[in-house]
This record gives structure tokens, sequence and C-alpha cells, in this order.
């Protein structure tokens, strides 16, 4: 018959003191995950949901994934979410309107079964022993321990994964590719383009800024032989923003020839 | 404390990421509320893996680190070309097929 007691051991003080601080915390923080608008918070609130994670497996004995939880998920994955993030759009709020009506009713109403089924089975779960603890496997230190299970009876699933992660890097890589649709505007190009112009006035570049013996500056255009400011001599951008100096302030007055 | 409460905060943790795996539409951050299962497996494991006294439920969680790495990598980008083409990152958008 069923029987109702888990008798899986118990844990010393200081563990039921952290595991009673960290576990609502972190389940307060992942359910703001899911109410929070924008991706960034909930990038944020999933990391500390990880780094809480990361503690927990360090109360548990599993230092190595502690430190690895920390290393790849916080730092790695986290990292690559917020980039991806900032390519996305970072303010790229989500639409809370239902497209499919009754969706969201019906997805709680769904987990909280979920939950609920996970929960009693655990609750009704019988183990065979009380919980032995990893003080003898990690006689050696815990990583000891683990390499010796990687290398020895899970090599061949360790190989495999290392072959996953070389395709999923190159697959990564064939996704993100995208192929030029024209081909790059080169100096051989513009060298053409100068040439083919109408008239060869501007062929061998633009004439430069305006250069008096009082103002020396991109901003104020140079003269020409007439007298008339030449528009090409600045750049089109401090015209249009209006950043241009007038260039007849400085225009060399004839001397009067009394001495 | 009973060192069930760890499989309980897992089971908990892993119905809130199947939540907003179902309810968010920003693909982004449906690709964290998947995270947050995988995390919420890794858990069970370590648990278990003090329970019975031996190290295979790290090792297990330690290739669930991996495999769940490789998918960030793969689904990321996907996520980036389909943003390419269709500057939009919510799961509504890419409905071609639909129509």
């Amino acid at each position: 018959m069923i029987n109702l007691a888990l008798s899986v051991g118990s844990t010393q003080t200081p563990e039921s003191v952290l595991f009673y601080v960290l576990a609502p915390l972190s389940v307060l923080a992942a359910l703001g995950m899911l109410i929070v608008k924008k991706a960034v918070h909930s990038a944020l609130l999933l990391a500390w949901v990880m780094i809480s994670l990361a503690i927990f497996y360090i109360a548990q004995d599993a230092l190595f994934l502690g430190i690895v939880q920390i290393v790849v998920y916080t730092g790695a994955v986290m990292m690559l979410f917020l980039f991806i993030l900032m390519l996305v759009g970072v303010d790229s709020a989500d639409s809370l309107i239902e497209n499919i009506k009754g969706q969201r009713a019906i997805a709680i109403t769904a987990a909280i079964g979920i939950s609920g089924l996970l929960l009693s089975l655990i609750g009704r779960a019988t183990m065979i022993n009380d919980t032995i603890g990893l003080a003898a496997a990690n006689r050696e230190g815990n990583v000891k321990g683990l390499a010796e299970q990687l290398f020895t009876k899970y090599v061949w699933a360790f190989e495999v994964v290392s072959a996953l992660l070389i395709t999923a890097a190159l697959g990564a890589m064939v996704l993100a590719h995208s192929q030029r649709a024209k081909s790059k505007f080169v100096q051989r190009d513009l060298s053409i383009a100068r040439f083919r112009k109408d008239s060869l006035a501007e062929a061998a570049g633009l004439p430069g800024s305006g250069v008096y013996a009082l103002h020396n500056a991109v901003d104020v255009p140079a003269l020409l032989p007439t007298g008339k400011p030449a528009p090409t001599s600045i750049s089109a951008v401090l015209e249009a923003r209006g950043d241009m100096i007038d260039s007849k302030g400085f225009e060399m007055k004839p001397e009067k020839e009394d001495e | 404390m009973s060192i069930a409460n760890y499989l309980y905060l897992s089971a908990i943790l892993f119905t809130i990421g199947a939540i907003g795996v179902v309810v968010r539409r920003n693909a982004i951050v449906v690709f964290m509320c998947i995270e947050l299962m995988l995390n919420a497996a890794n858990l069970a494991f370590v648990t278990f893996a003090r329970i019975n006294g031996n190290l295979q439920g790290q090792v297990v969680a330690f290739f669930t680190m991996v495999v769940a790495a490789c998918e960030v990598v793969v689904g990321l980008a996907i996520i980036v070309t389909i943003y390419r083409s269709r500057r939009s990152a919510s799961v509504d958008d890419a409905s071609l097929l639909k129509r």
C-alpha cells in the first residue's frame, strides 16, 4: 500500500535555515519571471534563481556542479541571453493580449494540476533506504569523484556530448551567417564612380574647407575665385544641421592704399 | 528539514517554467523558462545523488548542463534568424504556415 511518510533523512540546522531563506526567494523570483513585462527583468530574475540553485548544489555536496552552475549558467548562458536581447531590442515589451481565448486560464489550471501531481507523487513516494549522503563518494574530493565517473563509466556519453557541442557551435554559425545581397562598395568602385560622373570637376577630389587667418576649421566653407563659398567644401551633414559658419567674415578685404 | 523539500522546490520551479513556456509570447522569455525547467530537473538530480549516496546523479546533471548550453546556442541563433527576416521576436508572429 501507499506509504505516506517519505523517510529520506533530514538535514542539519544551518542547511535548513539556508533552504527556508533561499527557497521562497527563488520561487518568488521564478514567479516574477512570468509576471514582469520586460525581457531584461526576466533575465535578471532568472539569474537570481540560478545563483540560489548553485548555492543549493554546494550545500548538497555538489561543489563542482555549483561552481559550474555559476560560471556556465549565470555567466555564459545568461550573458548570451542578454546579448541576444540587445540585438533583438531591449524595450520590446511583451504584449499581454491573449491570442487564444482562455489560454492563460487553461495554462494555470493545467499547471496547478501538474504541480499537484508532482508534489503528491514526491509526498507519497517511498525510498528504500535512508539518505546515504555523499561523504563516502566525495572521500577524495567531489571533482575527483566526478572525474572518475566521467572518464570511466560515462566516457562514451562524454565523447558524444563533445560532438554535440561542436555540432551546435557549427549550427549556430551557419544559422547566424547571412550572405550579402550586394557586393561591398570598395575603393576601386569609388574610383570608377568618380570618373564616370557628368563632369570631371571633382575627379581629383572635393575641395578642402576654408583656411583663413582668423578661422581654420571644417565648418567654414572655402571661397571660390569668384568670392562665393564653395558648397562642396564642407560636409553635407554640417550644412543640414546648420553648424556651418558663414565665410563672408573671413574674406580678405582690399587694403586701403593710403600709406 | 527533510531532504525531500529540495524535491518539492524542484517540482514547483519546474511547474513555473512550464507555465512560462505556455503563457509568455517573447521567444527569448520562453527560452529562459525552458532553462528554468532544466535547472529544476538538475536540482532533483543532485538531490537524488545525495539520497542514493553516489555521484551518478551529479554526472547526469552535468550532462544536462552541457546539452542545455547547446540548446541555448542553437535556439538563440534561430531566434536571431527569425528576427532578421520578420523583425519580431514574438512567437505569435511566426505563423506563416497557418495562412
